[in-house]
């Protein structure tokens, strides 16, 4: 069961106050007359499925009623921020293979490194931790 | 019955059971005495109890093995009555008590004659494995039969036929650091966290902490192991800061730890829960925890060996004979013979040993074993057979020998002459698994480690496993683990943290030589021609099985897992995983990483559904939502209907004139002739209300509606239609204008939370620039449907709102007082009558409710239910959405077209939609109305229908019947129903046939039955 921190309460709080809505920064055709049968129905139905970083959106429904955003790794279930309607997310999927693939670069070139400690699942701390950095 | 036994089995002293005391229980219909102290399995053992359940599928007789969570044989039904039956109950966790009683689960009607044999005995020819897909899956119709029996013959327990008297609670818990094991790692890494000042909450699953503690051979500074157990379970006790939590097992690691956990409170006292000071005490609580951190010090499971016949009663782990020997003073036999790969299980024999009891020989896979453990055994006396394994075991309803020869592990073969052993119990040791499952539960997969020969678990972070769990086994060795685990999760939550080394309790370090992978033990046969070598003891799944799947194709372990349903028992093959997969790896040849990893889910043991609803049943199991008229209802006699969690009254039935009561029947056709005859008050109170405020709420109504909000001025009421932006229709109600900026919605009974939250949506997410605000005020406002004829004349002497025909025309709404009580009185109507809807603050509700009566006696004033309500609006062919609608009809499908606002500004939700070639296509099913050809009839709702009643099967179908009802204005049944092209065909016939084969005719006509010019509303 998630902890979800709600960014309008500023608290962690249970996922049973919470609904999940399904995909985030679907954005309704600023004018829906002019779009295609297709293109409507691209925004009606459509959604994408990732393995990995997910931008969704989830109501606060028995607490403050508001909906905000989720980015959740859908593999770990980590939820690495929540941010308000209308913002943007610090954190993608793009970011985070850029960080990656950097690391990757790191370690070949430091081949003497021992990769030791735990495996973690998803997006480790560190990697989060200077995506987040390198936005401030 | 037999008279009491006496404990054959039992040492005169040893364990930490309490001979002075004796308990009397019963297993299957046997009387037998154990103590305070015991489990049901020690006690068993104790009076020497050898066959304790027939095996799943073979019928094969079995014994206790293990003494944990890992036993897969005596797994029984627990209760003395039929209230308190509890199926699955592993004997080897269950506490004995005085008065317990229990029967085997598997074997009916009886373990020891058990029809099922026979299949067994004839043999596995007619079970091979992928049995049940094979034989049982054709043909098809046949399989409830089959299922019945193989249910009833494998006996997987059974649920009580009585209402458990039992009460269950769940606690919701936070804390800095959960610790599930109170093992060495466990205790040690608790004792650090609380030291540091962390929230600490310590669970174990067994009737008493210590874990290993509980019955190793070694010391701590010098003591008995007890000791230092003791003095640091006291030490823990007497922090704060520490919860300790014992007979409470960590079934399932959720997300974001979260972690469940199931703590038996009254288990080990009762059949059921005993009273305390007048209050029964909870069975069992569900703890719900939300921890920081956590670590998993949960130890590790041996693994046997798999040989022939290694399901014999009498073939037990090497490390369950030890603990039966020192926790319980039980020696469960006479002469013994150990097979191992490993030092460790040396402990089985020198405690054997020293109980007195023979054993035969000791025989180490190693061909030059060496540690502490082997020469003490030397030492001792007992006679060590190395390079060699048990290959079979002998014997039918007990073991009587194991054949033993030398053996080439790496071959896989026999290399030696094979020497009998006589002996009556035969015990194994392959090494040990980490118990990993809550770490699997995560998600995390688990590593092979060549070095322990065992997989060890994966973390994410936030936790950590600790000692025997990530297969660090010395004793102290495992006290470190735990306290570095400690200080790095004391340290992780942010505590400062210094270990003094001091603290460790001194253990002789003691020197064990290598373990030997060995897993299947070869057998002089081929194993598909060797006697069983059992893998999963609890599902009867034979290394033979296995080499089947294999040689069938089947090459992914999950593949043969599910062939040969290795681990899919009550016990989740916490014994027979690893070696299933060393037996694939073998058949492969391949690597057991290049087989697979194992996963586990939750639960790790089973739970109860008592357990797992807690307070959540009976009048507790869903909120009932009453209106303020609820008490009023029911002293009238009203029959209910539930409607969401609402009550609604469905009809008021009344004495007839025989005395009896009318019929449902007879109550809605009296209901409806009195609203269409004279007046009518129906409690609409339920109805959802969103009271919506702002500049802005004119144009956010224009923009969720599909029709026209503009120019609804003050006073005046509209019906609004709404649909998702998919064009379809998803709720309808009336939308009452009371004031510029203030407006009142009213939804449908079930959709009240439903469209609050879409108005939010559309608001939060697309147009927060529009000033307006929302507000449920359902549960404020109660509503009283006064409607009929004679409702004006009702009304006229209780308000001062002027109630004359044009100074309050249909569609408005007045502002005024109802029985002395201020008051919004709505003239609109769902019956077609004439109607006044009046809403009072809801504490006002039962008094003007009352004072309607009061004056409507002299009209006969009805209260009239759901089922009426329903009646009378359908014969108006008023919808209702969710049944005359299913999530696929647009508003141009129900005939609604003057409810669209095509020019409006705004693309409306919906409005595109609409206009797709999908929903402005021929032959879309439409809403009309069917008249049954014979008035009799009522049809089915859902009844599909069709054009062509002779049309070959399969018909082509048109649609269904939506509504239907008697009317007794029209002394008829009639119908809304949805019809492909509908509306082009009104006055042609259509076809229902039923199940039964009578094919029923109706006329597709208009949806308005009575009064179709609508002219009764406005008089
Ligand atoms: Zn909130």
């Amino acid at each position: 069961m998630f902890h979800i921190y709600c960014p309008y309460c500023e608290e962690l709080r249970e996922e049973e106050e919470f609904h999940p809505k399904g995909q985030a920064h679907i954005a309704r055709p600023e004018e829906p007359d002019t779009c295609s049968d297709e293109e409507w129905g691209d925004y009606l139905f459509f959604r994408d499925n990732p393995r990995g970083i997910h931008h969704e959106m989830w109501l606060h429904a028995v607490g403050c009623r508001k909906f905000f955003n989720i980015t959740r790794n859908t593999v770990s279930y980590e939820i690495l921020e929540t941010y308000k309607m209308g913002e943007q997310p610090t954190i993608t999927a793009e970011h985070l293979a850029r960080e990656e693939k950097n690391a990757r670069e790191e370690k070949t070139n430091n081949a003497q490194v021992a990769e030791g400690g735990q495996q973690t699942v998803g997006a480790s701390d560190a990697a989060v931790a200077s995506v987040k950095g390198a936005q401030a | 019955m037999s008279q009491t036994a006496s404990q054959p089995n039992r040492l005169a002293q040893g364990g930490q059971v309490d001979r002075t005391q004796a308990l009397t229980f019963t297993f299957n219909g046997h009387t037998y005495t154990g103590h305070p102290g015991d489990t049901l399995a020690s006690a068993l053992l104790a009076n020497g109890v050898d066959l304790v359940n027939r095996s799943f599928k073979y019928s094969r007789p079995r014994g206790i093995v293990a003494s944990g969570a890992e036993e897969p044989n005596a797994v029984v039904q627990l209760g003395a009555t039929e209230a308190t039956q509890v199926p699955n109950v592993r004997a080897t966790q269950q506490a004995l008590y005085d008065g317990l009683v229990a029967r085997s689960t598997n074997g009916w009607p009886d373990a020891q004659r058990d029809i099922m044999r026979w299949i067994g005995k004839l043999g596995s020819p007619f079970m091979p494995p992928g049995f049940y897909y094979k034989t049982f899956m054709a043909p098809a119709s046949m399989w409830m039969t089959y299922e019945k029996f193989i249910r009833k013959t494998a006996g997987l327990g059974r649920s009580p036929t009585q209402s458990d008297p039992d009460i269950y609670d769940h606690m919701h818990r936070h804390c800095d650091m959960l610790i599930v094991g109170a093992g060495p790692a466990g205790l040690s890494a608790a004792l650090t966290a609380a030291r540091a000042g962390a929230r600490v909450i310590l669970a174990d699953e067994q009737e008493a902490m210590g874990g290993s503690l509980l019955d190793t051979r070694e010391t701590l500074d010098d003591q008995p192991a007890a000791q230092w157990l003791k003095t640091t379970l006291a030490a823990l006790a007497e922090h704060d800061n520490v919860t300790l939590l014992p007979r409470t097992t960590a079934h399932g690691y959720h997300d974001h730890h979260f972690v469940t956990l199931h703590e038996r409170r009254t288990e080990h006292l009762g059949d059921s829960a005993p009273s305390k000071a007048g209050y029964r005490q909870p069975r069992s609580r569900l703890h719900r925890v939300r921890a920081g951190q956590v670590i998993l010090a949960t130890g590790a499971h041996e693994r046997p060996l798999v040989y022939a016949n290694n399901d014999v009663p009498g073939n037990l782990l090497a490390g369950a004979v030890s603990t039966y020997i020192r926790r319980y003073g039980v020696v469960p036999g006479e002469k013994m013979v150990l097979s191992t790969s490993n030092d460790h299980a040396y402990r089985a024999a020198l405690d054997w040993q020293e109980a007195g009891r023979e054993v035969v020989a000791i025989v180490d896979a190693r061909t030059a074993p060496q540690g502490d453990l082997v020469a003490q055994a030397k030492a001792a006396g007992i006679r060590v057979i190395t390079g060699s394994a048990v290959l079979e075991a002998k014997g039918a309803q007990r073991v009587s020998a194991a054949r033993v020869a030398a053996i080439d592990v790496d071959a896989f073969r026999v290399t030696g002459k094979v020497e009998t052993l006589e002996c009556d119990t035969i015990a194994s040791s392959g090494g040990y698994s980490p118990v990993i499952h809550l770490a699997s539960h995560t998600g995390a997969r688990p590593v092979w480690s060549d070095a322990i020969i065992g997989f060890v678990p994966s973390t994410v972070a936030g936790v950590a496993a600790s000692g025997g769990a990530r297969g660090v086994y010395p004793l102290d060795e495992v006290l470190a683990d735990g306290v570095e685990a400690g200080v790095n999760a004391a340290t992780a939550l942010g505590f400062d943290v210094t270990v003094d080394d001091a603290d460790l309790p001194q253990v002789a370090s003691r020197h064990e030589g290598p373990v030997c992978a060995l897993f299947q033990v070869p057998h002089e046969k081929a194993t598909l021609r060797a006697p069983k070598q059992f893998v999963d003891l609890q599902n009867d799944v034979t290394a033979s099985a296995i080499e089947v799947a294999t040689l069938e194709g089947f090459e992914s372990i999950e593949h043969v897992k599910r062939y040969t349903a290795m681990g899919f028992g009550t016990d989740q093959g916490k014994l027979g995983n690893i070696n299933g997969m060393a037996v694939t790896a073998r058949c492969l040849g391949q690597s057991i990483p290049e087989t697979g990893t194992t996963v586990f889910r939750p639960n790790y043991t089973p739970v109860t559904f008592g357990a797992v609803v807690g307070r959540h049943c009976r009048e507790l199991f869903d909120p009932e939502r009453y209106t303020p008229m609820q008490a009023w209802h029911v002293a009238r006699g009203a029959e209910f209907e539930d409607v969401g969690q609402w009550k609604r009254p469905w009809y008021y039935p009344r004495k007839r004139a025989d005395g009896g009561l009318e019929s449902i029947g007879e109550a809605v056709a009296r209901e409806c002739r009195a609203v269409r005859e004279g007046v009518g008050i129906l409690d609409a109170s339920t109805l959802g209300k969103i009271d919506i405020q702002g500049p802005d709420a004119r144009e956010f109504l224009g923009r969720i509606y599909t029709n026209k909000w503009q120019k609804l001025a003050p006073g005046r009421v509209r019906y609004g239609l709404m649909c998702g932006d998919d064009g379809m229709v998803m709720d309808d109600g009336t939308t009452s204008c009371l004031a510029e900026n203030h407006f009142l919605m009213t939804t449908t009974t079930g959709n009240a939370a439903p469209v609050l939250e879409w108005l939010e949506l559309w608001h939060q997410t697309e147009w927060p620039e529009l000033d307006v605000y929302f507000n449920s005020v359902t549960d404020h406002w109660a509503t009283m449907t006064v409607t009929g004829p004679e409702a004006r004349k009702l009304l006229t002497d209780l308000t001062d709102i002027d109630l004359d025909r044009e100074a309050f025309k249909f569609m408005d709404w007045r502002e005024g007082h109802v029985a002395g009580v201020p008051a919004r009185v709505f003239r609109i109507s769902f019956t077609g009558e004439l109607a006044f809807e009046i809403n009072v603050q809801a504490h006002y509700a039962m008094h003007v409710w009352e004072a309607l009566f009061a004056r409507g006696e002299a009209f006969d004033l009805t209260p009239y239910g759901t089922e009426t309500m329903h009646v009378l609006r359908a014969e108006k062919g008023f919808i209702i959405v969710g049944q005359d609608t299913d999530g696929s009809v647009t508003p141009e499908d129900l005939g609604m077209h003057w409810a669209i606002g095509y020019d409006k500004p705004f693309p409306w939700v919906g409005k595109r939609a609409l206009t797709r070639a999908d929903t402005r296509r021929e032959g879309r099913k439409q809403l009309v109305g069917l008249k049954p050809k014979d008035a009799s009839v009522v049809l089915e709702e859902g009844a599909q229908i069709v054009f062509e009643p002779n049309h070959a099967i399969p018909m082509p179908m048109v649609g269904h019947v939506t509504s239907s009802y008697y009317s007794p204005t029209l002394e008829s049944g009639f119908a809304l129903a949805v019809v492909k092209g509908g509306h082009q065909r009104m006055g042609e016939s259509v076809y229902l046939p039923m199940v039964d084969g009578r094919v029923h005719e109706a006329e597709i006509v208009s949806t308005q039955f009575v009064d179709p010019k609508g002219e009764r509303q406005h008089v």
